[in-house]
């Protein structure tokens, strides 16, 4: 059986309410391959400015491969290739020019698993910084503080900053990794699952945080969570394996539309929870 | 088991022996035997252990200082940087010349490393930096500079194998979180890496240095064994491995054999704990892994 | 919004390049002295190689000729004396650390063989002298032996432990469920499983017992003819290139030479057999049944 071609999302702008949206990075015809392995095939994704967009489907659809297409974490795979192109305020990221090390920067990234560096709190959340020349001193301390409260974690810490950041509990160990992200002042922050591994609390926590932030950045989350797509995005893509093994994106559509009225029935089936 | 006990037995056995039959040394020099320099078999039948211990200290100290750069990064290189087909076999190169027997090492030292690398080094060090007591001449062949280069490479396999052991037990997770940060590959073993696995390469070093300390035969072989007290490296010296091997068979009285039994008990307890702290070093950083991987 | 001055991005790149481009050089160079000893060894060595020199005694100074014989035998008895009773000590203990890690006995047996491998050796051969060779009064290839079993245990047991340790639990388990007492267990199904890595762990010892000079200076002590009474001084190939390079000949330099090259690719050999079974039998990890 065949699969129809996904829904085709190509103006560069969103009617939203009364205003128009610019596209802040896009997937056109994005395949990921790793050797022979085709991953996902012809992802067409266009991604807001300032907004959460959320890609859900079942285990195994490729969801995480398209999220860290984005900040070519691909590449560290070894024998993983592209095919197609990403763009970031319209330049292409996948190109011989480009310096991986700057798309890095521009575009973070939160993984599932809080995964903080075994040194203080601070250093933590200085680690980028530094790395871009940030000296030390009060510049260097007011953008840490910024960080922390963005990730909603200053309040907690900041009278321990120089005590060790695996001394935190999960839920502050990923913020803390969010505020470390934060901290090199990305333009878009990939979020890979980032509450999956924390209890329902901390993941509130999380998902406040994310509303809090989102108008200074573009976010893109992957998740399994139905629910927290709905509660938390502004824009969701529905993935899916297509007979091949390869992930498609099958619809996208702003979170309203894809939970109450879904052009496809597999989102229907998906979203309602008659499969997967 | 049975066997486990004897295993035991044995080490308490060889603490034993080296106590009891160093009695007479150390009865009659007790702790000065380890400040005494003053080493006369034949007229006074005094005995100190102070230029041994400091020929050991000096040759590992040189040891260490050449082998843990190139260690670390030969070690870098092969775990993080090299493509497999690459880094699979200079690893297993790497680690063969630790199979070489400490006589062979001597034996190249003697005939081949020292005239054409390490002679003509000594030259230029004391052609330049003759003016300072550390390289002052004159160069004759065997020094303990020669003995420290050659423990460089025979310690070498040692710091290489470790580190490359300790990179790999560090979680990818830490690499992925440096990198997504828009860190260069530099950047995430130096600000990274090596502090996550602090503790462990310390723990390879410390076991170099603990081979290095005992090292015996290819040390006598380059050493000179020349009662030597000026602190240039250019000159000949001894290490209490050399001494040993050198006048064993040579002491002719008992005082003199327990002497040298005394160096022996001394060159056990420092190895002894060296080794130990390294093992301690590089567990903790497999406990660390362990700790870091929960969320 | 940060942006990266141009000049910053340059120097990150350029240290980048170099430190990397510095770990490739250190790594070739950490490789090198192994080629050069090897070449020189080849080099220097092969010319004095001859079928006689395997056969024939030692010649005195000057005249020309003669062989290692009485080294290769020796250092045969001397090695596989140790083999002998270090075997059993070292598997037998091997198992026992693997099937009881975390018991008093289990955590000490560890202990040990750590102190036991950090000894030098040539403190084991005075501990050797003290223990054998005093109240005898004699040198002796036993002495020798010995000595070298002292140092091939600690080998065995590590590569016994690692190996018993890869036997699947289910397998270990079964045999104890059925009722076998433990040490039945470890001898008829354990061990036929973990032969292969048995047999890595004893060439890795022989490897390491052949090259072994320092001890053979106060125990076998050498001699310059051919011995196989084991309560009488032997020669060993370590030990004879030790005088030989040692002496002021030229002659005999060259005969160190020779020998060495003999040595080392005996001990290369085993190495590279041990870690290949190794490579290959980890590869086939499936197949212990």
């Amino acid at each position: 059986m065949d699969i129809p071609a996904p829904v085709d999302v190509r103006p560069r702008v969103a009617q939203i309410g009364d205003g128009t949206v610019p596209v802040k990075t896009e997937a056109r015809d994005l395949s990921v391959f790793y050797r022979d392995f085709k991953a996902i095939t012809q992802v067409n994704l266009p991604v807001y400015a300032q907004k959460i967009t959320a890609i859900i489907g079942p285990s195994g659809c490729g969801k995480s491969t398209l999220l860290r297409a984005f900040n070519r974490m691909n590449d560290l795979v070894r024998g993983s290739r592209v095919e197609g192109q990403l763009y970031l305020d319209g330049q292409p990221l996948y190109d011989s020019q480009v310096d991986v090390v700057d798309v890095r920067r521009r575009i973070g990234m939160v993984f599932q698993r809080a995964n903080p560096f075994p040194k203080s709190i601070y250093d933590n959340v200085a680690f980028g910084p530094r790395l871009y020349g940030v000296g030390g001193g009060s510049t260097l301390d007011a953008l840490v503080e910024k960080s922390l409260r963005q990730a909603a974690l200053w309040d907690e810490v900041k009278d321990k900053l120089h005590q060790s950041g695996l001394s935190l509990s999960g839920g502050q160990q990923q913020r803390l990794c969010i505020a470390r992200a934060i901290a090199v002042e990305p333009e878009v922050i990939l979020m890979d699952e980032p509450a999956s591994a924390l209890d329902p609390i901390s993941t509130l926590r999380i998902e406040e945080l994310m509303h809090d932030i989102a108008k200074d950045y573009t976010i893109i989350i992957v998740t399994h969570n139905m629910q927290q797509a709905a509660r938390v995005s502004d824009f969701t893509g529905m993935m899916m394996i297509d007979d091949h093994r390869a992930g498609r994106l099958i619809e996208f559509d702003q979170t309203q539309v894809i939970f109450t009225n879904p052009k496809d029935k597999r989102t229907e089936d998906y979203v309602t929870g008659r499969f997967g | 088991m049975l066997a486990a006990a004897a295993v035991l037995a044995l080490v308490l056995a060889i603490a034993l022996q080296l106590w009891n039959n160093s009695a007479l040394s150390r009865a009659a020099f007790g702790w000065a035997f380890l400040v005494s320099s003053k080493w006369d078999p034949a007229l006074t039948e005094t005995f100190g252990a102070l230029p041994y211990i400091l020929g050991t200290l000096i040759t590992a100290t040189i040891a260490l200082v050449g082998a843990v750069p190139l260690g670390l990064g030969a070690a870098i290189f092969v775990a993080e940087l090299a493509p497999d087909w690459l880094g699979r076999p200079l690893g297993f190169l790497a680690v063969l010349l630790a199979a070489v027997p400490s006589v062979v090492y001597g034996l190249w030292g003697l005939f081949a490393f020292i005239p054409t690398f390490v002679r003509p080094t000594s030259l230029l060090l004391e052609k330049s930096l003759g003016f300072l007591p550390l390289f002052r001449g004159p160069v004759y062949g065997p020094s303990r500079l020669a003995a420290g280069l050659l423990l460089a490479i025979m310690v070498l396999p040692t710091i290489t194998a470790v580190s490359r052991d300790v990179l790999r037990a560090i979680p990818r997770s830490q690499r992925e979180a440096a990198l997504a940060l828009g860190s260069t590959r530099w950047e995430m073993i130096w600000g990274v890496l090596l502090p996550y696995g602090m503790s462990g390469f310390l723990g390879a070093i410390i076991l170099g240095l603990g081979r290095a300390l005992g090292e015996t035969i290819a040390v006598t072989m380059v050493i000179g064994n020349n009662l030597d007290l000026s602190a240039s490296l250019l000159h000949p010296g001894y290490t209490m491995a050399s001494i040993i091997a050198n006048e064993f068979t040579e002491a002719t009285f008992d005082l003199y054999v327990h002497a040298l039994i005394e160096i022996g008990l001394i060159l056990f307890v420092i190895t002894l704990l060296i080794n130990l702290a390294a093992r301690v070093l590089i567990w903790r950083v497999g406990r660390r892994a362990l700790a870091g991987g929960r969320a | 919004m940060k942006v990266m001055s141009g000049r910053r991005r340059l120097w990150r790149k350029s240290v980048n390049a170099m430190m990397l481009g510095l770990a490739g050089v250190f790594s070739i160079l950490v490789v090198t002295p192994l080629l050069w000893i090897l070449g020189f060894v080849v080099r220097e060595g092969s010319p004095a190689l001859s079928l006689t020199f395997f056969t024939e005694l030692p010649t005195p100074v000057g005249v020309p000729g003669g062989g290692i014989a009485n080294a290769l035998v020796g250092s045969i008895l001397t090695v596989g004396l140790g083999v002998l009773i270090a075997a059993p000590i070292g598997v037998l203990a091997g198992v026992y650390a693997a099937m009881h890690p975390d018991t008093p006995l289990g955590v000490a047996l560890r202990f040990g063989t750590d102190v036991i491998s950090g000894v030098p050796s040539i403190v084991m051969g005075i501990f050797a002298y003290t223990l054998i060779v005093l109240p005898q009064r004699h040198f002796s290839a036993v002495s020798g032996g010995i000595v070298l079993s002292f140092i091939m245990v600690p080998i065995l047991i590590r590569t016994t432990e690692e190996m018993v340790r890869l036997v699947p639990n289910s397998l270990r388990d079964g045999a104890l469920a059925l009722g076998a007492a433990e040490w039945k267990t470890s001898f008829s199904v354990i061990l036929p499983a973990a032969l292969n890595g048995l047999v890595t762990g004893a060439m890795l010892a022989i490897a390491r017992a052949a090259g072994e000079a320092a001890p053979m200076l106060f125990t076998a002590f050498g001699n310059p003819f051919m011995n196989l009474d084991l309560r009488e001084p032997i020669a060993t190939l370590p030990h004879m290139i030790f005088v030989y390079a040692s002496s002021p000949y030229e002659d005999w330099h060259g005969k160190a030479w020779a020998t060495a090259l003999v040595l080392i690719t005996l001990v290369l050999l085993l190495n590279v057999t041990a870690r290949l079974l190794v490579w290959w039998r980890t590869r086939h990890l499936g197949n212990l049944g």
